[in-house]
This record gives structure tokens, C-alpha cells and sequence, in this order.
């Protein structure tokens, strides 16, 4: 089972693929998207989000500012403001 | 009439107009096509902010406690006219189309009696509202040092608004720009942006959101994300404004090309018609000068 990631920011989609689990960094407390989760919606602290691609592979880490974090039956989309390459 | 040289010196002025004007229409073209380009992109980040806006909108009713940008200032007095223009001319009728509706807006409101206060963007149309209205501008945004208004200058708008609708100096904001029909058409739009109008829920979402947990608190997230969707708003519009200058640079171009074009086939016959004139009196001297003798 694959999550759907989608990261947006108002230029452009700069991610949408499957992954493994996606680690956002919530306002109040990080927290662990994996495919099936249930609908949420959260504010995401600056910071990086952690995107597993596998399960015991390295995180990628991508850092956003401005964020919020979507999860419904359609996988987690991130939307940001900023994204630091 | 005018002489020979005159005439070939006006062709050749006109000749290099229309050259200019080619050139510019090919250039508003390609950028079109990028405007266009990045308004397409700009689409997903939108779409999702308003659905998550209207959904969470719904749910909060408007009380005393609700943030200030969704339920008003409770008076409107002071009206904000936010006037996005292009910095470059050579497009039409494009910046006159969008300061006369916000000139008009601006009439209705202060026959209302109403205060109008103005916050341009962009330099064009600057000089038109500062004659009609010469002291009602809060503030002018400058534009002009970057090639084209992306995220960054919606952003600072954003801020710059909302500091001063903190500061009570308006209650209702109003943002002027031309929307984006097509390279032919462009619609000089005015809508209010704050307090901001409800997005509303769709419909697909209702369903599902039944179910969905908020963290934090729905009023803490929807306080949180009223000023990114004025930013997102303010993003849309200045998109939607470079792609609808370049349009109108397009087919004010074409217009004034095929005019060169037009007045140059005038000129060029009036020229040969005097150089035959010249050659005809010319002629007509040597043979009388011929038979006299």
C-alpha cells in the first residue's frame, strides 16, 4: 500500500508520487502520514517534512514554510508557501 | 503638397514604427504563453485552499470571536480600493479599462458616502488617480524592479494589507485587475478581498469531512489560513493580470502594425503619384522650351 503525497506551493506542484509514510512537522507535535490514514487536517510548523520512499530507507527531507497539511481518501497533500531546494 | 524627400522620409519613419510594433506584438506573444503558463500552475494551490476554506467556513458560524478578516470590522465606512496595473504601456486600453471600473467603483461609493482610500500596484495608472483623487492615496506598491509580480509581491501585499486593516485605517477591501478571457478579451473585475467572502464548500467534499479531525481547533487553523487565501487571492490576480497586459499588448500591437502597414501603401502611392507630377512637368517644360525655339 502506497500513500499519495502531493506537495503544492502557489508556483507550482513540485511533488506528487507514492511513498511509503510522509513525517510532517504539525504545530502541535509531529505526526506520521501513512496510507489509510484517517481524514485530518493540521497547520505544519516551519520546518522539514520527512518523506520515506521505502520503509527502512532514508527520509528525504524537504523544507517548507507557511504549511498545511491535508489528508483525506486521496492520500496527504502538503500545501506551503515556501519550499527550500 | 508635400516634397519628394519629405514623403520618403515619412515612409521611412513609419516603416520603422511598424518594425517596433512587430517586434513588441512577437514579444507579447511568447510572454503570454508563459503568464498563461504559470497562471495553470498556480491553479492546483488555489483549488485546494478554497476547498479547505469553504469546508472549514462552513462548520465555524460567524460570532464576536471570529478573526477579524472573516467577519468585518462591523462598519464600512473606509473602502480600500486595491488597483493592480501593469508597468509598461504599449498595450491598449488595458490600464485605463481597470482604472475606470475602480474610478467608477470609487464615484458610487463616495455618492454613498462612503470614505474611498486607493492602494495602487503597478505604475501605470498611478498619474490618473492621483489627479482624480489626489489625496486618498494610502499607498503606491512598486513593481517596477521585478520582471514579473509572482508570489513574493502578492505576499508583501498581503502583509502590508493586513497590517493596515489591523490598524483600523479601512473595513472593506476592494481589488481591481483585468481577468483573463482570452488574448482578445479582458475584463476589468472588482471584488472584495476583505473581509474575505466565504469560498463556498464543494459539494464533493461535504461527505467526507463529516469525519475529519482538525488540529488545532477549526477557528485556530481558519485564523491561520485567512491571510495565506488573501495571498493566494492577491497571487491569482496579479497572474491573471500579466497574462490579460500581455494579451491586450498583443492585440494593441497587431492593430498598430496592420495601421503602419495601412499608412504606409497611403504614402507610397502619394509619393510615386508626385514623382510622376515632377517627371510629367518636367517634360512638358523641355518640349515647350523645344517648340519655342
Amino acid at each position: 500500500m502506497a500513500l499519495h503525497f502531493e506537495l503544492v506551493t502557489p508556483a507550482k506542484l513540485v511533488r506528487s508520487e507514492d511513498v511509503h509514510m510522509v513525517v510532517v512537522p504539525g504545530t502541535e507535535g509531529q505526526f506520521g502520514v501513512l496510507a489509510g490514514h484517517a481524514p485530518f487536517m493540521s497547520t505544519v510548523a516551519d520546518g522539514a517534512i520527512k518523506v520515506y520512499k521505502t520503509e527502512n530507507g532514508i527520509p528525504e527531507e524537504i523544507v517548507i514554510s507557511g504549511g498545511f497539511a491535508e489528508v483525506g481518501d486521496k492520500g496527504l497533500t502538503v500545501l506551503a508557501e515556501h519550499v527550500e531546494n | 503638397m508635400a516634397s519628394l524627400k519629405e514623403l520618403k522620409g515619412r515612409i521611412n519613419s513609419v516603416k520603422s514604427t511598424q518594425k517596433i510594433t512587430k517586434a513588441k506584438q512577437m514579444v507579447a506573444a511568447a510572454k503570454l504563453r508563459k503568464a498563461q503558463e504559470a497562471a495553470e500552475q498556480a491553479r492546483p494551490y488555489a483549488a485546494r485552499l478554497a476547498e479547505v476554506m469553504g469546508s472549514l467556513a462552513s462548520k465555524v458560524t460567524i460570532s464576536e470571536n471570529s478573526p477579524k478578516l472573516l467577519a468585518g470590522t462591523g462598519s464600512d465606512q473606509v473602502h480600500l480600493l486595491v488597483v493592480a496595473n501593469s508597468d509598461k504601456g504599449l498595450c491598449g486600453a488595458f490600464n485605463s479599462n481597470i482604472v475606470k471600473a475602480a474610478v467608477q467603483k470609487a464615484r458610487k461609493l463616495e455618492a454613498e458616502g462612503k470614505t474611498v482610500l486607493f492602494y495602487l500596484v503597478g505604475r501605470k495608472g498611478r498619474a490618473v488617480i492621483k489627479r482624480e483623487f489626489p489625496k486618498q492615496i494610502e499607498h503606491m506598491f512598486d513593481t517596477t524592479d521585478v520582471r514579473n509580480p509572482g508570489f513574493n509581491e502578492a505576499e508583501k501585499i498581503a502583509d502590508e494589507l493586513v497590517a493596515l486593516y489591523e490598524k483600523g485605517k479601512f473595513d472593506v477591501a476592494h481589488l481591481f485587475f483585468a481577468k483573463f478571457r482570452s488574448a482578445l478579451v479582458q475584463e476589468p473585475t472588482g471584488q472584495q478581498i476583505i473581509p474575505v467572502p466565504t469560498p463556498t464548500a464543494a459539494a464533493a467534499t461535504a461527505g467526507q469531512d463529516a469525519v475529519t479531525e482538525y488540529e488545532p481547533e477549526e477557528e485556530e487553523i481558519l485564523a491561520a489560513l485567512l491571510p495565506r487565501y488573501l495571498k493566494t487571492q492577491l497571487f491569482g490576480a496579479l497572474l491573471e493580470n500579466a497574462a490579460s497586459e500581455q494579451g491586450a499588448s498583443m492585440t494593441a500591437m497587431d492593430n498598430a502594425t496592420r495601421n503602419a502597414g495601412d499608412l504606409i501603401q497611403k504614402l507610397t502611392i502619394q509619393y510615386n503619384r508626385s514623382r510622376q507630377a515632377a517627371i510629367t512637368t518636367e517634360l512638358v517644360e523641355i518640349i515647350a522650351g523645344a517648340e519655342a525655339l
